[in-house]
């Protein structure tokens, strides 16, 4: 890395704010509406949205190295394993009925 | 490279400022990731007792105003932005204006805060505090009490991030003014930034999974 530090041009950081602003109405205004299921699936699209608008501009990620982008992706890995893992486990017990039957 | 003197911001156990910047922001990284598996924790719990008992957490929520909560979620997002100004600032090296910034990010907290402060009071005021006042009026869900065991500790854990937050951002301002950090080393301000952007990002979690649940049921706090 023997390049500069990257300096963002302050237009850069002003719209990834409005657009996070934006998609933090969106979350709301989409929960207004009753979709079942599909509504966590859209509040938790849209927080991943915000979190990798985040990630990549306010943290700097987008100019990092790539050691920086591998603990990042650690991150996720190690969340998709712990929610993953947990879930199997309760999405496929079934009612205990009792000892003997 | 090799001379023994030890003068300025490197310290004499790294070859180069930039090899002393990587291996901070690699530090700072790790810490968070840890911190990815603290709040992941919390979340894994939410997730599995959402699963088991639904109904309660649907009622949960509509004890929560999502308007407080965006407000909230709007504040936070613009302390972000003062935050990540700060940085820019400490990077072209103007020590002014990182302090300002920083103190702009402290008092958006403070107005988190402020906001936050109204709505414990208000779960307090009508028993909605588990093991502490616990009076839920009219038929609650028999399992009400785990959405907001889950509210206190989430938004508390989140709101004690933000009070070491403050510490560390009165520490790194009171730098800035010194004039400790220049367009070669600004690293402090840079993992300060990097420390108050990931509690920004467990609230971009924590507003849609605790306040919004039930906005499609005409939601609103009552």
């Amino acid at each position: 890395m023997s390049t500069e530090h990257h300096v963002t041009p302050l237009r850069v950081y002003f719209t990834v704010f409005a657009l996070l602003l934006g998609l933090t109405f969106l979350t709301w205004w989409v929960a207004t509406i009753d979709l079942g299921a599909w509504n966590t699936t859209i509040a938790i699209s849209v927080a991943m949205t915000k979190v990798m608008l985040v990630v990549l501009w306010f943290m700097h990620v987008k100019y990092s190295n790539k050691l920086i982008w591998f603990f990042a992706a650690a991150g996720v890995y190690w969340l998709v394993l712990l929610f993953g893992f947990v879930m199997t486990d309760y999405l496929t017990r079934l009612p205990v009925t009792g000892w003997g039957g | 490279m090799s001379d023994a003197t030890h003068t300025g911001p490197l310290a004499h156990h790294f070859e180069t400022l930039e090899q002393q910047n990587e291996t901070s922001a690699i530090g700072m990284w790790a810490f968070l990731v840890q911190e990815v598996m603290f709040f992941g924790g919390m979340f894994a719990c939410y997730i599995v007792y959402r699963h088991m008992y639904p109904t309660a957490f649907l009622e949960g929520s509509a004890h929560l105003d999502p308007l407080l909560g965006g407000i909230n979620t709007a504040v936070l997002l613009g302390s972000s932005l003062t935050m990540a100004l700060a940085v820019r600032a400490a990077q072209l090296g103007k020590r002014g204006q990182t302090a300002l910034l920083i103190g702009a990010t402290v008092v958006l907290g403070l107005v988190f805060f402020g906001v936050k402060y109204f709505e414990y009071a208000e779960k307090w005021h009508h028993g909605l505090v588990p093991g502490l006042h616990w009076a839920p009026t009219g038929n609650p869900d028999p399992h009400l009490h785990i959405f907001f065991a889950l509210y206190f500790i989430m938004t508390g854990m989140h709101a004690l991030h933000m009070v070491i937050g403050f510490v560390l951002m009165a520490f790194v301002g009171v730098r800035a003014l010194r004039g400790r950090y220049s367009p070669e080393n600004y690293i402090g301000v840079e993992v300060l930034g990097l420390y108050w952007h990931f509690v920004d990002l467990v609230w971009i979690f924590l507003f849609p999974l605790l306040y919004l649940l039930s906005a499609h049921l005409g939601g609103g706090a009552h």
